[in-house]
């Protein structure tokens, strides 16, 4: 039977349950840019409203590094938050997303060697092997736990770390041996400091990419299902794990490029959405792109508060936060019986 | 005798066991039987102490299996789950070996090496007793984790489901080794099986369970009735006599 | 989908490729057994000890008495990191009853990083040398055991379903230890920086000399403990439902060999620093070619293959290529690189 793919949507039916879905994440809309406004205004220079109105100079600076830096987060954090989505329907597992399956890890290794290898190579080059090497390290991930016997919920997580960290001491010893410890660090940790106009733009192709996962959503919702069901509703399993692995790889790529390492985000924002709205992905993907856009603007004020006048990357707060809250969805989980 | 007074088991929001209480005595095969869900494979297992119950308590011969030290009662009883992983390549007698931890702690005595031979020639095992388990098919090893259980040497065997995966011809050759152990050794073998008509024709008791209840006990001929199917089950069954065995008919 | 799945319920039963029908011609016992375990021990006993001479003796000059008494630091430390190292990862192999994990990411080599960051942070460079080393040494490794007490006592109350849920939460307080040092390294001046950064890579060569003693004492009575109980890891490692049958606790032995594979992981971390793959490594080669599944001697060859890796490794690297500080890179990027390989090649049960 295939129902699960010819089913119309629930709201094709009566106008109004559509409308009724539509009303919360309107709201979640208008609180999402609440957030980036605010965020447009922090910072280590002063500029309000009136000033923008009346000094041309601060209007200068307004678009030249606040605009694109609260862009970049709202882009960011939708991307990384949809990639999450993907590899937890394409491992169908709740606790993997690029940094606990060793992607985002392959992606500063991939950097690190054309760094090494061509140290004057164009954004574009670094930004190409970074999706390769993401491509590859997810690939070894998904081709590990291929040939692992028991997929217990907990041992595929555990797999992908081990694996990331592999590669992170990989990276970490090359980065040693030839001097290149400090611009790996910029590498590991996310950090929105340095965007402004010209070196934020290619963010925008990873956006587009968190549109096609709404495209292609209810592919990614069989997938999700198990291999087996999704072939016995007639969907071509490998391609769609192809394109979505491709999907994954080159948000992680980019993201790793332009502003670091993102942790947890693709694993604390799916959950938190899945635990309201469900697992249908088309339900999801929005919601997933608001709470990433509005945790990551979130985080990124907070590291640019909490120690005026000084800065402290997003990624290391983000690790805090999300670490934090992905141990207590652990131990929810735990208090919930043996579950 | 194996006694369950009052035994609740909880997972979340469903309880898969409800105040069970059940006297198995001692001697012969007790089979349970019962619809999925029913809260079988739990109850065996915790009365095995491999799950902790959430209320209530089981003794084996007077015995409380949860206060006792789990070195003596593995002299009294032992458990065999479905399906065993292990990580390390060990050959068959190895395993068999470790039947007789709880009595010698490793260190094994003659005697020891006597309960061992017995146990892989009861399961006719002696001509795989060097192989290594990952080497071996299904039915081999569960015989292999068989022969362990009864080299262990206990009054009181648990068997969880003990013809899963077995094919026909190695599931009649599991049960009779089984009301062998029972009938020449003097086991007390409780077995969950979902095979009904193995277990009317191999057991002395059978306990039907539904909704984590005991709704039923008795011998073969009592339980294997329409109506106590009916009950059981939800399903309407035939049954006929063949060669003095009642057999339920319930494929359509 | 996988979260609901219930760590009690019946484990679904997985298809095992090396499950054949009855009656099919099996090949004849795999892996030579000619050498017997103990002939095996010796003889790797014997190559240790060559590269422990090896390395004492080579081309000494200048002052005799002090090479020879640097180059006796070198190698005791490094027995004292092989057997921490590849003991640890045995016995932590077994009560998880699975081979990938190491110890060390279950987030101790992270709390020494963040110990060690914080005292940077707060104090400056001289933070560093703040305390004499054994009282250092005694703090630390008090704060990890306490830490692994509080993760195990708390979480490992039933099935193999609550040690993995313990060991990822292990490892996700590794990485919020992580995020912590990383933020607070953000605020750090440069030289200090560089101080901290030394001390955070393994030094197999820098070992304290006034720490060994402690550490070298403490691994000794650990030895002991462990050589007592090796027959129960063999029953331990059968799995958790065979080794309850066979009347182990197994909840209290698991609890107490966490506990010192907590110890051993404490005492090498404090010792050298942190060495990730290194134990895996160890043991890894050890199940090859230990000839037997059994943990007496299982330990004893993957110690010593430990001790070859360092010893041969120092002895070469030193010696014969010249760069004395580089073998903590070759052995993690060796035990790395065989991690992923085994990880390829073999199913991870």
């Amino acid at each position: 039977m295939a129902t699960t793919l010819s089913r119309p949507e629930p709201g094709d039916r009566t106008r109004s349950p559509g409308l009724r879905a539509a009303l919360p994440l309107a709201a979640a809309f208008a609180a999402v840019l609440a957030l980036s406004v605010l965020s447009l205004f922090v910072g280590a220079s002063d500029i309000s409203v009136q000033r923008l109105l009346e000094d041309p100079e601060a209007r200068e600076i307004f678009l030249l590094s606040r605009v694109p830096r609260t862009l970049a987060l709202v882009l960011a954090g939708a991307a990384m938050s949809v990639a999450g989505l993907i590899m937890q329907m394409l491992t169908q597992n709740r606790f993997v997303e690029p940094s606990t399956a060793g992607t985002a890890e392959s992606a500063a290794l991939g950097i690190l060697l054309v760094t090494l290898f061509f140290p004057g190579a164009p954004l574009t080059v670094k930004i190409t092997a970074a999706c390769v090497a993401a491509l590859l390290g997810t690939g070894l991930f998904l081709g590990i736990l291929q040939r692992i016997a028991l997929k217990s919920s907990l041992i595929v997580p555990l797999v992908g770390i081990m694996l990331g960290a592999v590669i992170g001491a990989v990276t970490t010893f090359i980065a040693l041996r030839f001097d290149l410890l400090q611009s790996l660090g910029v590498w590991q940790s996310g950090d929105f400091s340095g965007i402004m106009r010209g070196r934020y733009e290619q963010l925008w192709l990873v956006g587009l990419l968190a549109v096609t996962a709404y495209l292609i959503a209810d592919r990614l919702t069989v997938a999700g299902l198990g291999r087996d069901i999704a072939v016995n509703v007639g969907l071509d399993h490998r391609t769609v794990m192809a394109v979505g692995v491709g999907i994954v790889a080159v948000i992680s790529g980019v993201t790793v490029v332009v502003v670091g390492m993102l942790p947890f985000l693709g694993l604390v924002v799916p959950n938190l959405v899945s635990m309201t709205v469900g697992d249908h992905v088309r339900r999801g993907v929005p919601w997933v792109c608001l709470l990433g856009s509005g945790v990551l603007v979130l985080c990124d004020i907070v590291s640019r508060v909490i120690r005026m006048p000084f800065e402290i990357p997003v990624g290391s707060v983000l690790g805090v936060v999300g670490a934090a809250v992905f141990l207590y969805m652990l131990l929810r989980r735990n208090a919930h019986g043996a579950r | 005798m194996i006694e369950l007074t009052d035994l609740r088991k909880v997972y979340g929001d469903d309880t898969v066991l409800r105040d069970v209480s059940l006297r198995i005595e001692r001697g012969g095969v007790t089979s349970i039987i019962g619809p999925n869900g029913a809260g079988k494979s739990t109850m065996l297992t915790i009365i095995g102490r491999l799950l902790k119950a959430d209320g209530g308590r089981v003794t084996v011969d007077d015995l409380d299996t949860e206060r006792t030290p789990g070195r003596e009662m593995a002299k009294r009883l032992s458990i065999l789950r479905q399906e065993n992983r292990f990580t390390t390549r060990l050959t068959v007698r190895d395993l068999v070996r470790f039947g007789r931890y709880p009595h010698s702690q490793g260190r094994l005595t003659a005697e020891d090496h006597r309960h061992v031979e017995a146990a892989l020639g009861f399961l006719d095992l002696e001509p795989l007793a060097d192989r290594f388990l990952d080497e071996l098919s299904g039915g081999q090893r569960q015989r292999a984790y068989v022969a362990m259980v009864l080299c262990q040497d206990t009054d009181y065997v648990l068997l969880d489901e003990p013809l899963n995966n077995l094919d026909m011809k190695h599931a009649v050759a599991m049960m009779r080794q089984i009301r062998s152990a029972a009938d020449t050794l003097g086991k007390s073998v409780v077995i969950v099986i979902h095979d009904i008509n193995f277990a009317s024709a191999y057991s002395d008791r059978i306990v039907a369970m539904r909704d984590g209840r005991v709704v039923h006990t008795g011998t073969p001929e009592e339980i294997m009735t329409p109506e106590v199917l009916k009950e059981v089950f939800d399903l309407d069954v035939r049954i006929e006599e063949v060669g003095g065995t009642r057999v339920g008919v319930y494929y359509r | 989908m996988a979260l609901d799945e219930r760590s009690t319920g019946p484990v679904e039963a997985s298809a095992d490729p090396a499950a054949r029908p009855e009656g099919t011609p099996v090949p004849a016992r795999r892996g030579p057994r000619s050498l017997p375990p103990w002939a095996r021990i010796t003889l790797l006993a014997v190559l240790a000890a060559g590269f422990a001479a090896a390395y004492l003796t080579y081309d000494v000059t200048g002052n005799v008495a002090y090479v020879i008494e640097r180059r006796s630091t070198v190698v005791l430390t490094m027995v004292v990191v092989a057997f921490a190292g590849a003991v640890s990862t045995v016995l932590f192999h077994t009560v998880t009853d699975n081979r990938i994990l190491t110890p060390s990411i279950m987030g101790m080599e992270a709390l020494f990083t963040l110990v060690q960051t914080s005292l940077v942070f707060v104090f400056g460079i001289a933070g560093l040398n703040m305390f004499p080393p054994a009282v250092e040494f005694l703090a630390q490794t008090a704060l990890m055991l306490l830490f692994a007490v509080l993760l195990f006592q708390r979480l490992f109350t039933g099935g193999i379903g609550s040690l993995h849920l313990t060991l990822l939460v292990g490892i996700v307080f590794g990485v919020l230890f992580g995020s912590l040092s990383q933020l607070m390294r953000r605020l750090l001046t440069p030289d200090e920086f560089t101080a901290l950064q030394s001390r955070l890579f393994a030094r197999l060569t820098r070992a304290d000399p006034e720490l060994l003693p402690w550490v070298a004492a403490a691994v000794v009575l650990v030895a002991v403990y462990v050589w007592r109980m090796h027959r129960v890891m063999d029953v331990v490692a059968l799995g958790r439902e065979s080794a309850v049958n066979l009347g182990v606790d197994h909840r209290r032995v698991a609890l107490q060999t966490l506990m010192i594979v907590a110890l051993l992981t404490a005492a090498s971390t404090a010792l050298v620093g942190p060495m990730t793959f290194f134990g895996f490594m160890a043991a890894t080669l050890a199940y090859q070619l230990a000839g037997s599944h059994e943990h007496r001697h299982v330990m004893p060859v993957a110690f010593l293959i430990g001790m070859c890796a360092l010893v041969g490794g120092q002895f070469f690297l030193e010696h014969l290529l010249g760069h004395a500080g580089t073998l903590s890179v070759v052995i993690e990027f060796t035990g790395g690189a065989l991690f992923l390989y085994f990880l390829l090649r073999k199913a991870a049960r």
